[in-house]
């Protein structure tokens, strides 16, 4: 059988019982469909948090992330985990206590105005619809590439898939499916990872195996890495050479962005108990972290891989023959994902770093430039089980792991999406009246409509899917998550202070992102350019968002303390979900 | 539950929090950032603490950090008499 069919086969597999998961758990209330019923057990939710989190750009370029820049990249494994001990301490277990459905249903309630609800759900849309253009274009281009069909095709089955299943399943359908997705994308990532860390280091854990011995020259591996980058004029792997504040508030931003997600935080209210939300964000870091830990494992050691096939006698000697090249890379050839230029015409491959320091040596050698012209990060992970010498099961492995990984962050975004619309805005504001047979088809109309919209915008997706990303981490840090824990950690918090707050935090956040990315990322219309030399104490866009929420508790506090506290009655709520005690169980107001 | 153990309750968890977020920052902005040339002279596999830290060590720290909490917060709850039957 061709490896055509084979990812074709297991792909085929994973959908179908996708699909029948979600008509086994479809959705018959609202709190199924919102909340899955809050009868999910909290290792359940905590394999579905993994799944939910944990997108198609984690399970496919992560590792490239880390391995194109090293130690300082390590900002995105400690800030995506790091939210996760910000929502169990300061976030799930409260909310869950407070037992509605939705983040705007909170900050409403909590700060008793429709005002403060309205622009819970404006920064709520405009982070999740933001984040899920990029998931479905992300989906898209994993189903064309395993299944070999255009883009758009590809972003056309992904919305059929996602639409059968969610709009069915609701959160309960999600929820299960998010389980057995998690379950695909964690196997097809380690199974190459163990076999690449045994063959280099002789460890099969990747953990141990990244501070373990290169067995082929019996050094440490990374100290290996570090002398062939050097010798090849890169920058060494495990040195830090950017700034450090920067490197701070951006760890910073992730953890807050993270907590302040709303298709995160809407996870924790489908477990049984309070002390469940808190156990439960526990087991989402360890499913995450089964991930996470192995990322940098990866990324170091495809990097060296890489380097060492195209110098197989070090990097001092004659590097491969392009006629002499493994089938692995002439097959990534073909996708464009790596590419070859043999600009000095001697049949050999020579990649290095072009930088005027390495200059001098290039030309001793005759070296006429960097011929390895297109080294794609996502091929990091796609490749390594072709390169590890895999049979071509796991490469069907990673093809479902990758759609696995897209398919199950977009389900989450699009139901976050759904309910703040058929809950937060018709329920709450349009027509308290709404029966709940209305309100579950108004949320399965949303739900469908979401999908349109979020393929629509993904068809052509826009040029700054990377900035959305950044703008969808910082509004969550400067906007939600202050209000959120104000809400929480601050009795005496009133509306007028959490409502300035929130505006002054997303506006800040929105004028610096726009001031060096243009106003509304339309190019040209940046004030300012975006280098590291023209930002603010050196503070990159994408790390605003940390001080946007501090401008967001200084200016809440200001307010409160010019303003009358909160009226008694919900200084009592405040102290109500305060406590575990009296938690319900499924609620519908 | 009276007003004066809601507080001691409240009081109890806040400083459980505390210790908490102190080692959550100082494994991860402290050892895996800011004073990762401090613990520069650590030798670990190929490179130092610090970068262990950032990569894995922080990680595993989370991990444990958030059970210990759910742990002693579930005793917390028993103690004060506001656990969940």
């Amino acid at each position: 059988m061709d490896q055509f069919t084979l990812n074709l086969l297991v792909v085929g597999a994973s959908f179908a019982l996708y699909i029948g998961i979600a008509i086994w758990a479809r959705a018959g209330s609202t709190s199924e469909f919102y909340a899955a019923n809050r009868g999910v057990h909290p290792v359940l939710n905590g394999m579905a948090t993994a799944a939910d989190w944990m997108s198609a750009a984690s399970f496919i370029s992560m590792a490239g992330l880390i391995a194109f820049v090293g130690y300082d990249n390590s900002t995105y494994l400690m800030g995506w985990t790091g939210g996760y001990v910000l929502l169990a301490l300061l976030l799930a277990p409260y909310l869950r206590k407070f037992g509605r459905f939705t983040v705007p249903d909170f900050i409403g309630d909590r700060f008793y105005s429709q005002t403060a609800r309205i622009v819970a759900v404006a920064c709520l849309l405009t982070m999740s619809i933001t984040y899920v253009i990029g998931q479905m274009s992300g989906a898209g281009v994993a189903f064309s590439r395993f299944l070999e069909v255009e883009n758009q095709t590809g972003l056309l089955i992904a919305s059929i898939i996602v639409f059968l299943y969610a709009v069915i399943g609701g959160m309960k359908g999600i929820t299960y499916t998010q389980v057995a997705q998690y379950c695909v994308l964690i196997i097809a990532y380690t199974i190459p990872a163990i076999f690449i860390s045994l063959q280099l280091t002789g460890n099969f854990l990747p953990q141990l195996g990244l501070f373990g011995t290169h067995a082929e020259s019996g050094v440490p591996l990374l100290t290996k890495l570090d002398q062939v980058l050097t010798e090849l004029g890169f920058r060494t792997y495990t040195e830090h050479h950017t700034n450090t504040l920067n490197m701070v508030l951006f760890t910073m931003s992730l953890m807050i962005g993270t907590a302040g997600l709303p298709h995160v935080i809407i996870r924790f209210f489908t477990v049984p108990k309070v002390s469940d939300a808190r156990a439960s964000a526990g087991w989402a870091l360890v499913f995450i972290a089964l991930l996470y830990t192995v990322a940098p494992a990866v990324g170091a050691m495809a990097r060296l891989n890489i380097i060492t096939t195209i110098y197989p006698d070090g990097t001092d000697a004659t590097p491969l023959a392009y006629a002499d090249q493994p089938d692995w890379i002439a097959n990534w050839e073909q996708t464009g994902l790596l590419a070859f230029e043999d600009l000095n015409g001697d049949g050999l491959i020579q990649y290095y770093n072009p930088t005027d320091a390495f200059a001098e040596t290039a030309a001793e050698r005759g070296w006429e430039g960097n011929e390895m012209v297109t080294f794609n990060r996502d091929i990091l992970v796609l490749a390594n089980p072709e390169i590890a010498g895999l049979p071509p099961f796991v490469i069907a492995l990673i093809a479902a792991g990758g759609l696995a990984a897209a398919l199950s962050t977009a389900a989450g975004l699009l139901l976050a999406i759904s309910a703040a619309v058929s809950h937060d805005l018709i329920k709450s504001v349009i027509n308290p009246s709404i029966s709940e047979k209305g309100e579950l088809m108004a949320a399965r109309v949303s739900m469908a409509a979401a999908i349109i919209v979020a393929t629509a915008l993904a068809w052509n997706p826009p040029g700054f899917a990377a900035q959305v990303v950044a703008l969808a981490f910082g509004l969550a840090a400067s906007s939600l998550f202050p209000a959120i824990m104000m809400g929480i950690f601050s009795k005496k918090m009133n509306s007028a202070g959490a409502i300035t707050g929130m505006l002054v935090g997303i506006l800040s956040t929105l004028l610096y992102i726009f001031t060096y990315l243009g106003w509304f990322f339309i190019p040209g219309t940046n004030m300012l350019p975006n280098t590291a030399d023209s930002w603010m104490f050196g503070i990159a866009p994408a790390s605003f968002g940390t001080v946007g929420a501090i401008l967001n508790f200084i200016a809440a506090y200001v307010v409160l303390a010019m303003t009358k506290p909160a009226p008694q009655h919900i200084q009592d709520l405040v102290e109500s979900i305060r406590v575990p005690r009296g938690a319900s169980g499924a609620s519908s107001h | 539950m009276s007003d004066k153990s809601a507080s001691a309750y409240w009081t109890a968890n806040i400083r459980l929090i505390t210790i908490c977020m102190v080692i959550w920052a100082l494994v991860s902005f402290g050892f895996g950032i800011i004073l990762r040339p401090l613990i520069s002279g650590i030798a670990v596999g190929g490179t130092d603490l610090g970068f262990w830290f950032a990569q894995q060590g922080s990680i595993l720290t989370f991990i444990v950090l958030v059970f210990f909490y759910a742990a002693r917060m579930k005793a917390i709850d028993r103690d004060f008499g506001v656990d969940e039957q």
